[in-house]
């Protein structure tokens, strides 16, 4: 299977991404540049951590009217696996190819720490290698995290199980503190209906090998690449 | 004649004036005495420091590139080199603390991927007068975004650094950015203008009229005109720099281009000046070519404006297609704004006329070179005296208050608010004795530390250097690494007073001496004068940035105690020493005696033992003791452990207490082994010549130390902890 990583003016995890993808997971990755109109024939797109655009106007707004988001847009909707971490989940929001929006940290300040998140729905090609109650150390860097939808959204998504994964305490529990961007529902991975397009504010990228402190980011990834073999 | 009031405007001397009128056969005009202005001024030309800069040691085998150009550069092997320096941004930041710190980082930045290094990682050293004020707060609170705001943004994690606190910073905080990446050794690019009649292009943001006189602000005392000057500090523009750094270092995949240089200080000027001055050769601008985003700019004002993310590039003539197109694909301005020539001159155009005609060399290399007396002060006899203080009477408090005084308390709530693992290389999370980062498919890492300090520094600036550069070794011996490089970010008062060159001649001296016995040359670094307001200086601050060398990235330790069990060794010896120690300042409100003595060679056998542990597997932890001494330093062993492991020690020295538990004698780090290793440890200290003491045990909740068997600590770890987590974010919580 093959892996595009997508880069905007102003990401900045496009090469983590691609580095955990080529080089720890052994994966053959392209990177797919925002002006062109050509997927290259990639299996799952993944848009990457950043600050695309700088951050200006809103996360991510800028960058979904990049021609290559057009064909993503597409992509989607027929189907194909897209990941948005970070920036790249606001990119998705902005899309509407996920519901909901992004607000400011609770606390209003730039939060870079572990975090600890339960798997919520393990049927889903990000997660299936993973078992519902999972508990993932994997760390977040986010200004904007705080995710918020309307009353009727939420419900939705908890009728349609899209909740991928929820920010807890290390023992699995949900609480305020764990919370710490003040997320509805605690709310950190999101999926579409649809079920083949997932956003998460934590950075898995980050947490794919040991030396840097945890590798249960790995999960998503392998989730992923066990998925596209079995289709 | 000239006005004196000009000439006081553009911070230049009658004699100076002269002199220039001399060296370019003419009166200057108004652009041309701006230019010289620029260049002239301390920050640009260090000429009240060079001649002491001199003395610091700058050669050695593995040093690529040494103090002159953008940044040092020491190879690291394998093809690689490391390219990092330090920066001072110390004016701008009280003036605006958001901007001030982030151009600080932008500028930086701007240095090391200028010469073809992408960076992979930045630390700050930030000192600030006391939380109590609520100015120093607003300033901290300004410095700490900032710094975020412009790294996070672009994409260079911020991995460690240091915080202090002191009175003598509440009206000039000191923001010191320093920077490291990595490059190719045959990749490297230097600030160059060859090959008559190749084209220099202007690239990246517009100019504006940002920052004018920013370099001569920071080459004077602050007044009471401080509003006045918000205009001088510069504005970032993160994502812009993004973009700059992506399409400048594609551009140096390649052979298109012969030179490039950032424009920060002194903008147009400085770049263009110093390209040339480099090549031996002459430039020529036109600068209605300059893209501009302000109407009716004068030519002065293009000259000197220090509009952020602007870079200078000579091309080569017949590659100028592909650097524009690379330029665009990124969508930045790449504009050919002149030429190369063999006239030794800077010709500046504007409007069709000649508005700048001078000779590139007196600007560049002939600012004259001033030794400006020097005398000790009568404080440096008296402060060294200081009567016995009387015993405290309760040692918990003390060490609480201790781990709640903001320059020993947890720094989180700074650190939390950086991207510190962007890039995926950050191994040791800040707070550690030293940022390490692994170099992506290779065993080795790198490793750095910030140290200095600044009391011991006016106490006596000849060990405070020592120290300085000792203690920043003894941080990357904590981790297992080696030192290989230094770059020194010098804050001082102003210089015409004779006791700061006082102090800056023998901090240079201690720092010569030490980085000799490490063997470590510097590389380059910045002098920052005139941290002063209405006559009252900083304590001299010696910054010093020491990059190390780790052979390999499995075999590194971290600060924190590993779990229950394990022996505590104590490395190194107390003496009766409390001059200058945080616990005399806070407990007995003195900042009075000699800071502790420093035996270079004991030091550095003290390091060696330690990194020759690490390679072997044998420590499971390693700390080193430095402000609030032993006990603060055990404690931080237990708050940086992932269970919060507490511990037991028992000291028989026959010291006053308060100098056993807080003093701050040097070269000593604790180390933990497990039981097994014990044995062996111990002899291999033996052999290499290095006191180790067996004090205590890991283990339990409670943080217990006795003094030849009675209790004189005893507090929960939870209780401990509290103090020292919450004492920063409680100075910041809203009301």
């Amino acid at each position: 299977m093959k892996f595009g990583v997508v880069i905007f003016p102003g990401s900045n995890c496009d090469y983590d991404t691609f580095f955990v993808l080529r080089d720890v997971l052994g994966q053959d990755t392209e990177f797919l540049w925002h002006k062109e109109h050509d997927l290259r024939g990639v299996d799952c797109i993944v848009l990457p951590g950043g600050f695309s655009y700088g951050d200006y106007l809103r996360s991510g707004a800028i960058a979904r009217f990049s021609p290559l988001m057009q064909e993503v847009q597409s992509f989607a909707q027929k189907g194909g696996i897209v990941l948005g971490i970070c920036n790249g989940f606001q990119v998705l929001l902005e899309l509407g190819l996920l519901p909901g929006a992004m607000l400011r940290n609770k606390n209003l300040k730039f939060l870079c720490q572990y975090v600890h998140i339960r798997v919520e729905n393990n049927q889903t090609p990000f997660s299936h290698q993973a078992k519902r109650g999972d508990v993932l150390k994997i760390p977040i860097a986010h200004f904007d995290g705080n995710y918020f939808a309307e009353e009727g959204t939420i419900a939705e998504i908890k009728t349609n199980d899209q909740i991928v994964f929820r920010y807890v305490e290390a023992d699995g529990r949900v609480s305020e503190d764990a919370n710490v961007n003040g997320s509805m529902e605690s709310i950190a991975g999101l999926m579409n209906k649809e079920g083949n397009v997932l956003g998460m504010m934590p950075h898995p990228e980050r947490a794919s090998e040991a030396i840097l402190g945890s590798e249960d980011g790995r999960v998503i990834f392998e989730s992923i690449i066990a998925h596209a073999r079995q289709s | 004649m000239i006005d004196k009031k000009i000439l006081d405007e553009h911070t230049l001397t009658f004699k100076e004036y002269e002199l220039i009128v001399k060296l370019i056969g003419k009166e200057p005009n108004i652009t041309e005495l701006g230019i010289f202005s620029l260049m002239w001024s301390e920050h640009c030309s260090y000429k009240s420091s060079k001649i002491h800069l001199k003395k610091l040691p700058i050669s050695g085998k593995n040093v690529i590139q040494g103090p002159g150009e953008n940044a040092g550069i020491i190879d690291i092997g394998e093809g690689q080199a490391a390219v990092f320096k330090i920066e001072s941004h110390n004016h701008p930041s009280f003036i605006e603390p958001y901007q001030g710190a982030a151009t600080g980082v932008g500028g930086i930045l701007r240095d090391i991927f200028t010469m073809g290094a992408r960076p992979v990682a930045v630390l700050d050293s930030l000192r600030f007068g006391p939380l109590d004020k609520p100015q120093n707060k607003a300033i901290m609170d300004g410095v700490v975004s900032g710094i975020a705001g412009y790294g996070n943004s672009i994409g260079v994690p911020t991995v460690g650094g240091e915080v202090y606190f002191s009175d003598c910073y509440s009206f000039n905080p000191l923001v010191n950015v320093f920077c490291i990446g990595l490059v190719e050794k045959d990749k490297i690019f230097y600030a160059k203008a060859e090959g008559i009649g190749n084209p220099v292009l202007y690239v990246g943001s517009k100019t504006g009229r940002d920052g004018i006189h920013g370099a001569t602000m920071a080459s004077a005392e602050f007044g009471d005109d401080l509003e006045q000057k918000r205009p001088n500090v510069q504005v970032g523009d993160p994502f812009k720099e993004k973009l700059l750094l992506e399409a400048c270092l594609e551009v140096m995949q390649q052979d298109f281009i012969v030179g490039i240089q950032d424009m920060g200080a002194a903008g147009l000027t400085c770049s263009t000046t110093e390209m040339a001055s480099n090549s031996g050769a002459g430039i020529e601008i036109d600068l209605d070519l300059v893209p501009q985003r302000e109407e009716g700019m004068t030519p002065y004002e293009i000259m000197l404006s220090e509009s952020q993310e602007r870079m200078l590039i000579v091309a080569r003539k017949d590659r100028v297609e592909e650097v524009r197109q690379i330029f665009a694909k990124w969508d930045l301005d790449a504009v050919i704004i002149g030429q190369v020539t063999d006239s030794n001159r800077l010709i500046v155009r504007a409007g069709g006329d000649i508005v700048v005609d001078i000779p590139v060399d007196p600007v560049v290399n002939l600012c004259p070179v001033y030794e400006r007396p020097s005398a000790r002060p009568t404080y440096s006899r008296t402060r060294a005296q200081i009567d016995p203080v009387p015993l405290t009477e309760n040692y918990n408090l003390t060490l609480e208050r201790l781990l709640a005084s903001p320059t020993i308390a947890d720094k989180e709530w700074v650190f939390r608010q950086y991207d510190h693992m962007v890039q995926v290389n950050t191994t040791l999370l800040p707070g550690a004795d030293a940022a390490v980062l692994r170099i992506k498919n290779k065993k080795k890492a790198l490793a750095v530390a910030l140290d200095g300090n600044p009391l011991y520094t006016f106490l006596d600036p000849l060990i405070g250097g020592k120290i300085a550069v000792a203690e920043a070794c003894r941080n990357l011996a904590c981790v297992g690494a080696r030192p290989v490089g230094v770059t020194n970010c010098l804050n001082f008062g102003n210089p015409e007073k004779p006791e700061i060159m006082w102090q800056f001649q023998k901090v240079i001296e201690g720092i010569s001496e030490a980085c000799r016995v490490f063997d470590i040359p510097v590389t380059g670094g910045n002098v920052s004068f005139y941290n002063d307001t209405e006559g009252e200086s900083v304590y001299p601050t010696p910054v010093l940035g020491v990059v190390g060398l780790l052979p390999d990235i499995d075999k590194t330790v971290s600060t924190g105690f590993k779990k229950n069990g394990d022996a505590l060794i104590l490395l190194g010896e107390t003496r009766e020493e409390l001059g200058a120690s945080e616990y005399l300042k806070h407990l007995h409100k003195l900042e009075k005696g000699s800071p502790p003595q420093i035996d270079l060679e004991v030091e550095k056998r003290v390091h060696d033992l330690c990194i020759e542990a690490i390679a072997d597997g044998l420590l499971q932890s390693a700390h080193d003791v430095s402000e609030g001494g032993l006990a603060v330093c055990l404690a931080e062993c237990t708050f940086l452990s992932q269970t919060k492991i507490g511990f037991r020690v028992n000291l028989d020295d026959s010291i006053r207490i308060d100098a056993l538990l807080f003093g701050e004698s040097q070269s000593r780090i604790c180390v933990t082994v497990d039981d097994k290793d014990r044995e062996r440890f111990l002899l291999l200290a033996k052999e290499r010549q290095v006191p180790a003491t067996v004090i205590g045990t890991t283990e339990g909740d409670r943080i217990i130390i006795d003094h030849r068997g009675e209790e004189v600590i005893n507090i929960p770890v939870a209780k401990a902890l509290r103090a020292w987590k919450t004492a920063i974010p409680s100075q910041f919580a809203s009301k």
